[in-house]
Parts: C-alpha cells; sequence; structure tokens
C-alpha cells in the first residue's frame, strides 16, 4: 500500500485580499452615510375632549399672526385692536426683523407682549423678565404651498435663534448654538426665549 | 573603516502581503456595521425645500420617515398627480399614519421611545392641507418630535 506521506499544498491565500476587496467595496456603495437634516420642531399635544370647549385666553398683546391665503401671500398682524399693527405683501425673509422685535420687545411698546419676572427663576439669570406669554401663530390655506410655510418656519426659528444668540453673547460670552443645550446657561437663554411657534389649524380664507 | 559589504545580496525582500485581507476585512467589517440599506424604495418624487435654521438628525434609530409627494411617473397611471403619502414601501392614506407610528413605537427599545422623531420628507410644491391632516394625526399618535426635512442653504 502507498504508505508515502503526501504533503498537502498550502491554500494560496492570495486571493482572499480581491474577495474581500470586492465585498468591501460593494458595501461602500451600499452605505448612505447622508444625514438627514430639517427643521426641528416640537408639535402641541392633541387636544383634549374631556376639556370645556374654552378659548385660551391670550391678550390680544401678545398674539403675533402670519397668515398665507391660498395665493401664497404673506400678511402679519400683532397687538390689541386699538392698537393692532398689520402688513400685507410681505416676503418671508421680512418676518425675521419683525419676529424679533415682537419677541424680545426691546421698547416695551404696548403693542407687542408684556414682561413677567421669570418664574420659577432661571438658572443664573434669576427673575429675569420674560415675555412668556406671547404666541406666533401661523395659520395657512389647505392649498398654500409647502415651501412658503417651510420658509416661514425657517425665518422664525432664525428671529428665535438670533435672539438667543445675542443674550448668550451679552451673557456668556459665547453664541447660543455653541454652549451644551443641557447645560445652565443654555437652559436661562432658553427660558428667556421660549420657542413659541403655534400650529393652528388652517383656516378658510374666502371662497375656493 | 567602515566596511562595506559588497557581496550581500541587493534584492530587496519582497513585501510581505499575507496581512492585507485581514486589513480589508476590518475595514469591511466596519462600512458593514455603518451600513444601513435603504429601507424603502421610494414611491414618490419629493424635492425638500432649503432653509438656513437646519439642523443635523443623530440617531437614525429614532428616526421614522414621512413621504408626502407626487408619485413617481410608473404609478402616475395607476395614482394622478396629486400628491401622496408613503409611508414603508406603500402610498397610504391619512388615516394610516396613527397605525404606522404605533408600529414603529412597538419596534423601539423602551428607552428610546420618548425620543422617537417623525421626519418629514415633503415636496415643497405640496400644498397645506395634506401637511396640515398629516399633522394632525401626528400628533393623535403622540408623536410630537418632527422634523421638516430640508437642505441647507448657502
Amino acid at each position: 500500500m502507498a504508505k508515502k506521506k503526501r504533503k498537502v499544498p498550502g491554500l494560496n491565500g492570495s486571493s482572499l485580499a480581491d474577495i474581500s476587496f470586492i465585498l468591501l467595496i460593494f458595501f461602500l456603495i451600499t452605505t448612505s452615510m447622508d444625514t438627514d437634516t430639517g427643521l426641528v420642531r416640537r408639535l402641541p399635544p392633541p387636544p383634549d375632549p374631556n376639556q370645556l370647549d374654552e378659548d385660551v385666553k391670550v391678550k390680544g398683546r401678545n398674539v403675533f399672526v402670519v397668515s398665507v391665503n391660498m395665493n401664497n401671500e404673506i400678511m402679519y398682524y400683532y397687538g390689541d385692536e386699538s392698537k393692532r399693527v398689520s402688513k400685507t405683501g410681505v416676503q418671508p425673509e421680512d418676518l425675521r426683523e419683525i419676529a424679533k422685535e415682537f419677541i424680545a420687545n426691546p421698547e416695551n411698546k404696548a403693542n407687542m407682549p408684556e414682561f413677567h419676572p421669570a418664574d420659577p427663576p432661571l438658572p443664573i439669570l434669576g427673575a429675569y423678565p420674560v415675555t412668556k406669554n406671547h404666541i406666533i401663530s401661523v395659520q395657512t390655506d389647505r392649498s398654500t404651498s409647502y415651501e412658503v410655510y417651510f420658509q416661514i418656519q425657517n425665518e422664525l426659528m432664525a428671529a428665535y435663534n438670533e435672539l438667543r444668540d445675542e443674550l448668550a453673547r451679552e451673557k456668556f460670552g459665547k453664541y447660543y448654538r455653541h454652549l451644551d443645550p443641557e447645560s445652565d446657561e443654555a437652559l436661562a437663554i432658553r427660558g428667556v426665549y421660549p420657542m413659541k411657534i403655534s400650529e393652528a389649524e388652517p383656516k378658510k380664507y374666502g371662497g375656493n | 573603516m567602515g566596511k562595506f559589504n559588497k557581496n550581500g545580496s541587493k534584492e530587496v525582500p519582497e513585501l510581505n502581503t499575507s496581512s492585507l485581507p485581514d486589513l480589508i476585512f476590518s475595514i469591511l467589517f466596519f462600512f458593514m456595521m455603518v451600513t444601513s440599506m435603504r429601507e424603502v424604495t421610494l414611491k414618490v418624487e419629493f424635492d425638500t425645500p432649503k432653509g438656513t435654521e437646519i439642523e443635523k438628525l443623530e440617531k437614525k434609530s429614532l428616526v421614522s420617515y414621512v413621504y408626502i409627494g407626487k408619485p413617481t411617473k410608473e404609478f402616475r397611471a395607476k395614482m394622478g398627480l396629486s400628491s401622496r403619502i408613503q409611508l414603508n414601501d406603500d402610498f397610504a392614506e391619512v388615516g394610516d399614519i396613527r397605525d404606522y407610528i404605533y408600529m414603529e413605537r412597538e419596534n423601539m427599545p423602551e428607552r428610546d421611545k420618548p425620543f422617537m422623531r417623525v421626519s418629514m420628507k415633503i415636496d415643497q410644491e405640496t400644498q397645506m392641507g395634506i401637511v396640515t391632516d398629516v399633522k394632525m394625526a401626528l400628533r393623535e399618535a403622540w408623536a410630537l418630535n418632527v422634523v421638516y426635512s430640508g437642505g441647507k442653504r448657502q
């Protein structure tokens, strides 16, 4: 019988690299590294059916209304009936400045939101006067284009972000966006300028 | 004095490539881990608007998607040209959103549930009516963290 010891030839592993390269390239291509980006918002909780249908009482001076009609024409108004300021034919970019002025009310105008000392006191800043009751309401028609709505939301968020940046610069010498979102500084800034953009149900303006 | 060995072999030794497969394998594993294959085939077309206050979304596992746009070409004959909602792989109605959100939430680990986000990828030309309906449905399903998906404008 053949008792010759046969030598098993060594496996040639040089093509292993090629095989794994092919796999690597496959995964490289299918990988979607792209991250989603967008405007981050929080919706109000659903209306409570047990709640009495009682209009939430908001003083006229605290409300800033942006409304868009079916032709994508923007108007805004704010203030009580007697001191109402309204403007039609607004571009989305114009909203930023006016929204900033409304939220911060630097000249303490009577038709812009009133100040209340922060309660409970804010970290670091304490009982800082805050326009905490203000509300920005965006009203759209069912035929309004989403693009316009998005731009309005964008400008309103820009208004808040700029105000927060300015305050953070003044108080802490840093931009708000560079603060750690959980830090006391950031909490204080958010307490002074809480984002209050209401997501009201659309109204029908005019005939259809 | 310095000795220069002139008799030694001048051949450069061959590079040992036996560890190359291991190297490539480790890169491969990295990509296998970070890869998330596109889970849905899009049946609607959308071109999201651009803004300046855009934030990046981290942790993809927390994000669910709602797509709104015009049906792609192959579905136009069947579905028409008006804006439609797509959830997962299929067209859906506003009424389906609630169940979709509950399903998505069910598939999340308990501790992540409060951080669930819904990214709405909506075409610019969509009318607000359908968007508002979707938003109302999301509110009723308690999916309150929403993202209006959009790119960065320079």
